[in-house]
This record gives C-alpha cells, sequence and structure tokens, in this order.
C-alpha cells in the first residue's frame, strides 16, 4: 500500500488532460469543422443583413450584437451538448463500463472528467481560429462592418471569460446525462440525432433568443439551455449589462447544479443495473 | 481472519429471450420472455494470505463472476464476501485501491497512449507517490522487459507484449492481491513461460496473494499449490495438485513386434498402436514391469502420468447436473 492522501483532483485532473491531449490530435477534423462553420457564418451574417435593412422598426438587438452572437456561435459550436463521445459509448457497448469500477474514482467524476475534455479540446481548437479570422481577417478582406466587435467593456470581457466557464461545465453535464442514458439506449445515434435539433434552437444559436416573439420570452428565460450560449455571448455584447451578468452566471451554476444531480442519480440507477444484471 | 473470505456467494442474471426469426422477434415487442440463470450456487471458500491459487472449471462455469464480484464489478444476488476486511461492492473505492486486477480477454491499458503515458495516468489514479511509482515501475519494467515497448501505443502491441504490460500496469499500486482472468489466453510458449515465471516471483518474494483463473493445466502445475474446481456454479473440490493425481500411471511399450498378449496382460491395455501398448496401472508398477518383460521382448518403455486434463476433464463431467 503507497497510496497517498492526496486530493482525489490529480486523479480527475489527470484523466481529464489524458483524453484532451488525444481528442487534439484530430486537426484535420478541427480544420474542416473551422471552415464549415465559417460558411454558416457568413450565411447567418448576410440572413441579418437582410434582416436589419428590410425592417424599420427598433430591434431587441442591435446589429453589432447579433454579430457578437453569430461569430461567438460559430466559433463555439463544438461546445454544445449535441452529440456523445464515441469512446464512451464504444464502453458502454462493449461491456468495458464495468471495468472502469476496477478504479479508486467515483464513476460520475471518472466520466465527468472525460467528457469535460471530450468537450472543451475539440473547441478550444475552433475557437481561436475564429475569433481570429472574425476580428482581424474580415476587415482584411474588406469585410470590417460584418467583423467580430471587442467586447462590450473591459468589465463584460471578463464575465464573458466567466460565463464561457460556466458554459463548459453546463455542456459536460449535459453531455453527461446523454453518456448515462446509452447505458439504456446503448446506441448514441438516438441523441446524435436527437440534439443537433433541439439544442441549438434554446441555446439561441439559430436566431438569437432575444429576437424571438415577446410572449414566448419568459418561457425561453427559464430553461437551462440559454447557458449554453445566450447568456455568455449577451454578457460580451453588453446586452446583459455588466451588474446583471452575475446573476446571469449564477444562474447557469445552478442550472449546472440540477443537471449533475440528475445525471448523478441517473447513473446510480444505471450502476445498479450494471452491477446487478452484469456487463 | 483469512485475507479472502467467501461464504455462500450466490449469482443470478436474468436474461431476456427471443425467440429465433422473424416471429419470435415481433412477439418480443410485445411479450419479453425472460430467464433466469443462475451462475453461482452457494459458493464457500476463504484464502490466507500469501497463498497461490487456482481456480479452474469449464466454461460458463462461474470463474469470471465469482472474480468480478471480488473485484467489486458486480454484486451478488446471495452470500457474503469480504476481502482485506472490506465488502468489495460496499466499500468500492477503498477496495479497489488495494488489489490489481487482469483480464486477459480485454486490455486494462489505454488503447492510444504510449505505455508508459497508462502507467502514469495509473499512478495519478491510484494516487500513488512520484518515490513509489519510480521504484515500482522500474521494477516491473525490468522484470517484464517492457524497456523496448514503453513508447509504443497500447494497440500495436502483440498480444504477448500487451499481457506483460497489462501486468505491469495491475501492479502500479502495488497491491496486496492480485486475480488474474486466463491471463495466459493466446499466449505463446515464451510468453506463458515469462508470465509463470513472474506470477510466481511476486507471490514468493512479495507474498503476494494471487487468484487465477485457468484453462491451461500447464499453468496450474507450474504454479498453483491449491486448486478450486467449480462446475455450474457449485465448488467440486478444494485441493492441491496432487489431490487430483491418483495412483494410476500410464506404462507405454514398444515391443519389438506385435505382442500376443495374454489374457491377464490384456487386462491392462488402454491402447494399442502396433507395436506400441499404452497400459492403465494403478499400484505395484514396478512388478508389472518386470513381468512384462520377462514374457515379451521389448524394445523400450516409459512411465507417465496420466494427462491432469483428462483428470479434470473426468471431474468436469462427474460434476455435471
Amino acid at each position: 500500500m503507497s497510496a497517498t492522501t492526496a486530493s482525489p483532483w490529480r486523479a480527475y485532473l489527470a484523466v481529464a488532460m489524458t483524453r484532451f491531449k488525444m481528442v487534439l490530435q484530430y486537426r484535420a477534423a478541427a480544420f474542416a469543422g473551422f471552415v464549415t462553420q465559417l460558411f454558416w457564418g457568413f450565411v447567418k451574417v448576410m440572413v441579418f443583413v437582410a434582416f436589419f435593412e428590410a425592417s424599420n422598426e427598433v430591434q431587441p438587438m442591435t446589429f453589432s450584437e447579433v454579430l457578437v452572437y453569430v461569430w461567438l456561435g460559430q466559433g463555439l459550436l463544438a461546445l454544445l451538448p449535441w452529440n456523445v463521445d464515441a469512446e464512451i459509448a464504444g464502453d458502454i457497448r462493449s461491456g468495458g463500463v464495468a471495468y472502469e469500477l476496477l478504479r479508486p474514482l467515483d464513476l460520475y467524476g471518472f466520466w465527468f472528467a472525460r467528457t469535460l475534455a471530450f468537450r472543451a479540446a475539440p473547441t478550444l481548437l475552433r475557437l481561436f481560429p475564429m475569433l481570429i479570422f472574425a476580428y482581424w481577417g474580415l476587415p482584411l478582406i474588406g469585410l470590417a462592418e460584418w467583423a467580430l466587435p471587442m467586447p462590450d467593456s473591459f468589465a463584460s470581457g471578463f464575465l464573458f471569460v466567466f460565463s464561457v466557464t460556466a458554459t463548459l461545465a453546463l455542456s459536460t453535464a449535459f453531455t453527461m446525462v446523454m453518456h448515462v442514458a446509452l447505458m439504456w439506449t446503448i446506441s448514441g445515434e438516438g441523441f446524435n440525432r436527437l440534439m443537433p435539433g433541439i439544442v441549438p434552437v434554446f441555446a439561441g444559436l439559430i436566431i438569437p433568443l432575444p429576437l424571438f416573439p415577446d410572449w414566448l420570452q419568459p418561457y425561453l428565460y427559464w430553461q437551462p439551455f440559454r447557458g449554453l450560449a445566450d447568456v455568455p455571448f449577451r454578457i460580451y455584447s453588453g446586452h446583459i449589462p455588466v451588474n446583471e451578468a452575475l446573476f446571469e452566471i449564477a444562474m447557469q451554476w445552478v442550472w449546472f447544479a440540477v443537471i449533475v444531480v440528475f445525471g448523478y442519480r441517473l447513473l446510480m440507477r444505471a450502476r445498479i443495473k450494471l452491477v446487478v444484471q452484469g456487463g | 481472519m483469512p485475507q479472502i473470505f467467501v461464504e455462500n456467494l450466490e449469482k443470478r442474471f436474468r436474461v431476456a429471450e427471443r425467440k429465433a426469426g422473424l416471429w419470435g422477434a415481433f412477439r418480443g415487442l410485445v411479450h419479453r420472455h425472460y430467464r433466469d440463470v443462475e451462475a453461482l450456487h452457494g459458493v464457500s471458500f476463504s484464502i490466507e494470505p500469501g497463498e497461490l491459487v487456482g481456480y479452474i472449471g469449464p466454461n460458463g462455469a462461474g470463474k469470471s463472476t465469482t472474480i468480478k464480484i471480488l473485484s467489486g464489478i458486480l454484486v451478488p444476488s446471495g452470500g457474503h464476501c469480504e476481502v482485506n476486511g472490506l465488502v468489495p461492492w460496499k466499500n468500492r473505492v477503498l477496495h479497489v485501491a488495494r488489489i490489481g486486477v487482469v483480464f486477459g480477454q480485454r486490455t486494462q491499458l489505454w488503447w492510444d497512449l504510449p505505455v508508459i503515458e497508462s502507467f502514469e495516468l495509473l499512478r495519478d489514479i491510484y494516487r500513488v507517490a512520484p518515490v513509489d511509482f519510480t521504484r515500482t515501475a522500474d521494477e516491473l519494467i525490468e522484470l517484464l522487459e517492457l524497456s523496448p515497448l514503453l513508447d509504443v501505443p497500447v494497440r500495436q502491441l502483440s498480444l504477448g507484449q500487451r499481457m506483460r504490460c497489462d501486468l505491469a500496469a495491475s501492479l502500479i499500486h502495488q497491491p496486496d492481491i492480485l486475480f488474474l482472468d486466463e491471463p495466459t489466453i493466446g499466449l505463446d510458449a515464451v510468453a506463458k513461460l515469462a508470465m509463470r515465471s513472474f506470477v510466481q516471483r511476486q507471490n514468493k518474494e512479495r507474498g503476494m496473494t494471487v487468484l487465477l483463473t485457468t484453462h491451461d493445466m500447464d499453468d496450474i502445475e507450474a504454479l498453483c499449490t491449491r486448486l478450486l474446481l467449480i462446475n455450474h456454479g457449485t465448488l467440486l473440490m478444494d485441493g492441491t495438485v496432487k489431490d487430483l493425481r491418483s495412483d494410476e500411471r500410464r506404462v507405454l511399450v514398444d515391443f519389438e513386434s506385435v505382442p500376443q498378449l495374454n489374457a491377464e496382460h490384456a487386462a491392462f491395455v488402454r491402447e494399442q498402436d502396433g507395436n506400441r501398448v499404452t497400459f492403465r496401472v494403478t499400484g505395484r508398477v514396478p512388478e508389472f514391469i518386470a513381468d512384462i518383460t520377462a514374457h515379451y521382448r521389448v524394445r523400450d518403455l516409459m512411465v507417465e502420468h496420466p494427462p491432469i486434463e483428462e483428470t479434470v476433464a473426468e471431474l468436469y463431467r462427474k460434476g455435471g447436473r
């Protein structure tokens, strides 16, 4: 027995870092993703240009705020919980999950660390090229009026970083629910087809949430998917002012806690099924 | 208190059944049939620290199920078991930190990682102090001759290489019990020998308790001081390899020509192939040989134990319900 009393965080961190390094290897996929998201970014911007030109009314968002929404959305697309980790899905299908119980770690924590890396690594690969291109690249090719604006203020930019951190946690918690549910559905195909239809709409990535009709606003406000995109993007652009931002970030963490508790309970039930029924 | 204590262990699985064919598939949609499979049927044994125990039985006898319960992966349907004073499925995290497990059928290394990175990850997962890790890893790398493999991703290793790495990986945290589930399956002769001598050394020098399942009787003969034999979820035998050996001997005789055996000698014949006759003799072997050489012209002669596989196969059949 040589195990020390070091904190388990080191273990979870090591698991996450390992997975992170592995996902970082998929550079070709990241490049393809970048090109695709750039293309869709242009399409979206052009749609909004037409929208703002066709209307004389005062909109709930300015064009500049919409630009922030579009480009950050394209850069952070991979962060949305829209698919499952093929590696974890494979482990579940083959019964390999049972063997993870051999590790002296909490199963939820173990998977959460892997899932966190699975969400974070592809996002980091795509985010920075997108930000750089949208901020410096677009003016260079004569599209300065479509470029990504700077954060509304220093405080907005600072709070945006905090909010995106919460987004990562929230997205990981959502993905964990999907991973746990795989123990029943076995195949991840259902989620991989269903979630891209639901998540982007409620997160605001199809149409920014403030542009939905007024009567829908209360419903859109009180749902967890907002924290995946709408909240950090509007904090960046100042559409959510600095004094309201802290509350919004707190709400992201509240939703995070709710979804973690749900996923954890679900995993406990799945574990009983697993250990009682066999792998 | 023994180190491993198992009493009346039971395990039932519910298996969903479906009749073959399209009609069966449709019926399965509406009404599911379940069948209870009894994997363990009240198994009891106990193992003291430092024992090297072989756990054998035919396919589906319940060997792996027992190992999975002992290592905290499965919860039994009944009975009791304690390992190092802990109930595996209740104190799982504490328990698994003190055991090492190798499944011959699947690797526990990370498929895409170089071997050394898998070891380092295990170091962090088991929270092994860096000093201890360096010492243990160096020792394991030397004993199992892993240095040329350390930078190779696991997926590129041959089965024999992978098993050596898996074995090392299971010992990084210096467990005091090692469970080996079919560790020599699919290995060539050299790899098997390396595996055996390593396991033996860990047991002799470090006093590590080892429970090993296998289909290879040579593993058992080479390694185990004690044998547990299980079939249909019931323990059939708990004893030594010697206990398996009866007094029976095989006497192989090459005669000068096809022999005309008298009735007394013919009664001992097990099989005959031209000039070569195999006799089955229990007790009084020297007298029998003297008698044969006195009566016939013999070119060559050899005495053997009956192969242990045959004895075991016999026991498996007897245990059949």
